[in-house]
């Protein structure tokens, strides 16, 4: 059979970044290709120039045996590409209907394309099981639904082949069961689907072949049901990695943290955080499990100090701090943040990596006496904080935002670290990390944790939670759904992410 | 990832900039042609006249004095993710805390005379930002919109001030009366004093080592100093800056009576330096040109320094060539102004994806 695509020597430099060398892709119709990779690896470069955000230096696309031109996503599209971005490309204010037709609607009044739309969903929801109220406003939808317009506006646009980039990011584990379920029926019907994750699991779930990418380059196509998770994690780190946290029991101390029914209400005065209460002590990671945007981000800036709880307390070594609103005090009080966002938050890219290297701690008499700051001191300290953090390249002058993911989190977590808190609170320490960093930051989590410091993790990772965590608090809406020990089963945890309370009353 | 690769320093810092001003020459060169003036002609005498003679050189300094205040007052409040389109008001306003000092306490020695008044035209300068400044950070209003109507504000105010303050009775001019003890900051002045040499008339004086002063000092203030660290945290990212337990709204409170100041400084040079009285619409545009400098420096207190003296040739060479050639008016050098801000600002990037392409093909 005539593969539904085929990539055929690619090669795209961005200056002097090699993105894609070579690179040769052929991806069987009717069948679920995942593509993994760590960041940086090329992945989204080389689907983007499938779907023609991007033009290739040099190769060639083959769709269903012909060769094409793709110069924009308009002819992707019209070739039968469709894609759904980690980021969705929806109009918020728009109704389910008003979206899928946005691009297509054939010609001045929108009545006939959205009558013609609406009995297409109907079918297409039939068809791939796929149930949204047409006239919802996408804004209001859970994420999961959100994304299932996404691949119904590509369905609907004529997409034969799909390529989904890091889907699973944003949704519960249930979620992502129902996702798959989808991709699956899509395949049965005979779409081709394109899978880009970083996540091993979910390609060893539903993929037929999985390719793997490292620095640029295919290093291995591989039938799925014949590779394991430790063989496709080699190949693409290039080195076998430790995928489990060696760690010893902790011996938790005093208690540093409380955190006393805390509630934080926003704007429209919907209570964010609800009532949510629990304690973290000298040598144990507390960690925070739950799908993002269901009240952690929000917790983490009111103990930061970045806002205020609405109602309710937060007592760090013995004072009340709730109120202050103050992070540079708590920063001296040795409190110390990992934000969730490094981009926004945790650097400033436009600033060299020695000035973001002192972010938050610009005031400090170590960095120059009284109002000046000593350009010497500020570089000599981010080159010792990049020696022991591993940096690379290990450049103070270069831009914070030149340097890859996982560079970018050492040199925040080294600036943390360094400042030797009693209590660091990270958030999403691994996101968009690769493998090798994700394995030296965990180490070196578990190190602090071993020296009696306390550790509040939030992340959406549950694999993370699990294997650093020496007890997990599990969110859902703003609450806290309950609290488990570390030997806690994923399934039970992932059932409580999804707000169904086993034990309640 | 970067979308595309870096250019070495010197052609990002050299090259773009010269080719920019050559296109911009360039263009100026059509419109000379256009109203049958030999272009090359004329430019040597725009340069000849800003560059041949001391007195060219003096009007050139003068002019950039103001570009470089002004300039810097644009790039402080740019670092801090503000657009200070109120320079020219700040400027004006200032001239009031020169004069009223400058005036009230001539009966003073000069060396405690005219630091006095710098400091009020500073604080007036700096008064005249803040408010913005204020209501940007506490009230929301947007910062664009409040110094434009500052500006006018201090139009209004200065005329009246001027006019029924200042103005001596009986005096036909609206201008206050002279300020004796700043007549030493001038060039002339002190040549005659003390090295008994006539140098030639101009309005330059002493508070062009000022504005050098002032350039150094902005560039160590911004990146050598924890307040400018915070300054700049926060015009690039008030989120992170908020993580830093960085506050914007002073920070941009700060910023503003900082900007305002460095407008404030316009005064010395004219009411204390060049004018020695308080004149309507002193400012003549400053504040306006002060954006184009900045634009055209990157808000890098050398480039601004730079972008100054190419703008002080401009109106100098311009006034030259408006006496050289009859049917040119000083309209013609706001053209060229123009066009100069035109292609090193607005088309700043226009070779840069050609020239890209010319390096790295160079490489492969």
């Amino acid at each position: 059979m005539t593969p539904a695509i085929e990539l055929i020597h690619i090669d795209k430099r961005f200056g002097a970044v090699h993105a894609n060398k070579d690179v040769s892709l052929s991806i069987g119709q009717g069948s679920i290709h995942g593509i993994i990779g760590e960041n940086g690896a090329g992945k989204s470069t080389l689907m983007s120039i499938l779907f023609g955000f991007y033009a290739a230096d040099s190769g060639e696309i083959k769709v269903r045996g012909k060769p094409i031109k793709i110069k924009s996503s308009s002819d992707a599209i019209a070739h039968g590409i469709g894609m759904v971005h980690q980021h969705f490309m929806l109009v918020d204010p728009f109704t389910v209907l008003e979206n899928v037709v946005l691009g297509v609607e054939g010609g001045a009044l929108i009545g006939p394309a959205l009558t013609k739309a609406r009995s297409e969903l109907k079918r297409l929801a039939e068809e791939y099981e796929m149930d949204v109220e047409p006239d919802a406003i996408v804004g209001e939808l859970p994420v999961g639904l959100q994304q299932r317009v996404e691949i119904l506006k590509a369905l609907y646009k004529g997409a034969e082949v799909l390529i989904l980039d890091e889907p699973t990011g944003v949704l519960t584990p249930d979620e992502a069961d129902h996702l798959f379920r989808i991709l699956g029926t899509l395949r049965d019907q005979g779409k081709t689907v394109i899978l880009i994750t970083h996540k091993l699991r979910e390609i060893m779930a539903i993929t037929d072949h999985v390719s793997v990418m490292r620095r640029g380059e295919v290093v291995a196509n591989l039938e799925t049901k014949n590779t394991s998770v430790g063989e496709l994690a080699e190949a693409m780190v290039g080195r076998s990695v430790l995928l489990h946290v060696e760690k010893s029991k902790a011996s938790p101390g005093d208690v540093v943290l409380e955190v006393k029914n805390v509630t934080w209400r926003d704007r429209k005065n919907i209570a964010r955080v609800d009532d949510v209460s629990f304690t973290v002590r000298r040598g144990e990671i507390v960690g925070i499990a739950g799908v993002s945007g269901n009240g952690q981000s929000e917790l983490l800036d009111c103990i930061a100090g970045i806002t205020t709880p609405s109602t309710g307390d937060i007592i760090f070594e013995g004072k009340s701090i709730g109120h202050l609103g103050d992070p540079r005090h708590l920063r001296q009080e040795g409190l110390a943040h990992v934000p969730e966002d490094r981009q926004h938050r945790g650097l400033i890219t436009a600033f060299d990596a020695s000035e973001s290297a002192i972010l938050g701690w610009q005031f400090e008499d170590e960095l120059g006496k009284g109002f000046r700051l000593n350009r010497d001191l500020v570089i000599a300290n981010c080159k010792k904080e990049m020696q022991d953090f591993d940096v690379r390249p290990s450049d103070p002058l270069l831009r914070s935002g030149k340097f890859s993911g996982g560079n970018q989190q050492k040199i925040i977590l080294a600036r943390e670290m360094s400042s030797n808190p009693d209590l660091l609170i990270v958030g999403q320490p691994t996101r968009g990390v690769d493998i090798g960093a994700i394995e030296f930051i965990h180490k070196r989590l578990i190190a602090l944790r071993d020296q009696g410091k306390a550790i509040l993790l939030v992340s959406v990772e549950l694999d993370e939670i699990r294997s650093l965590s020496d007890r997990i608090i599990v969110m859902f809406a703003g609450r806290i759904m309950g609290e488990r020990d570390a030997n806690a089963t994923e399934r039970d945890i992932g059932l409580l992410m999804a707000g169904v309370q086993k034990d309640a009353a | 990832m970067s979308q595309r690769g870096d250019l070495p320093t010197w052609v990002d810092v050299g090259l773009i900039p010269l080719l920019n001003l050559l296109l911009a020459l360039a263009a100026a060169s059509v419109v000379f042609l256009l109203i049958n003036e030999n272009p090359i002609e004329c430019l040597g005498i725009m340069i000849k006249g800003a560059v041949g003679s001391l007195k060219g050189w003096s009007y050139l300094l003068y002019y950039a004095t103001n570009f470089i205040f002004t300039g810097l007052c644009v790039a402080v409040a740019f670092h801090a993710g503000l657009f200070n389109i109120g320079g020219e008001g700040q400027a004006y306003f200032a001239g009031l805390g020169a004069a009223i000092v400058g005036l009230n306490l001539e009966f003073l020695p000069w060396p405690i005379v005219i630091p006095l008044s710098i400091i009020a035209s500073v604080l007036f300068g700096a008064f005249w930002g803040l408010v913005p400044g204020y209501l940007q950070a506490k009230r929301g209003s947007h910062i664009v919109i409040t110094t434009i109507m500052f500006n006018f504000i201090a139009s209004s105010l200065m005329v009246y001030l001027i006019n029924y303050w200042f103005r001596p009775i009986g005096k036909m001019a609206v201008e206050s009366r002279e300020v004796t003890g700043a007549y030493i900051l001038s060039f002339r002045e002190i040549a005659r004093q003390f090295f008994d040499y006539k140098y030639p008339a101009s309005p330059l004086n002493l508070t062009v080592f000022l504005a050098f002063f002032v350039a150094w000092a902005v560039w160590y203030f911004l990146w050598r100093t924890k307040l400018g660290y915070e300054i700049r945290a926060v015009g690039l990212n008030q989120d992170a800056a908020v993580y830093a337990g960085i506050k914007p709204q002073r920070i941009i409170m700060i910023a503003m009576a900082v900007s305002g100041g460095l407008a404030g400084l316009v005064a010395v040079n004219e009411v204390l330096g060049a004018q020695h009285r308080l004149l309507l619409e002193y400012v003549q545009g400053a504040g306006f040109v002060g954006i184009a400098v900045a634009l055209m420096g990157r808000n890098h207190p050398i480039g601004i320094v730079l972008a100054a003296m190419l703008f002080g040739l401009l109106y100098q060479g311009g006034t030259e060539l408006s006496f050289a050639k009859q049917h040119i008016n000083r309209d013609m050098v706001v053209v060229i102004q123009g066009l100069i801000i035109l292609f090193m600002g607005a088309l700043e990037n226009a070779f840069r994806p050609y020239l890209t392409a010319l390096f790295f093909k160079a490489d492969d």
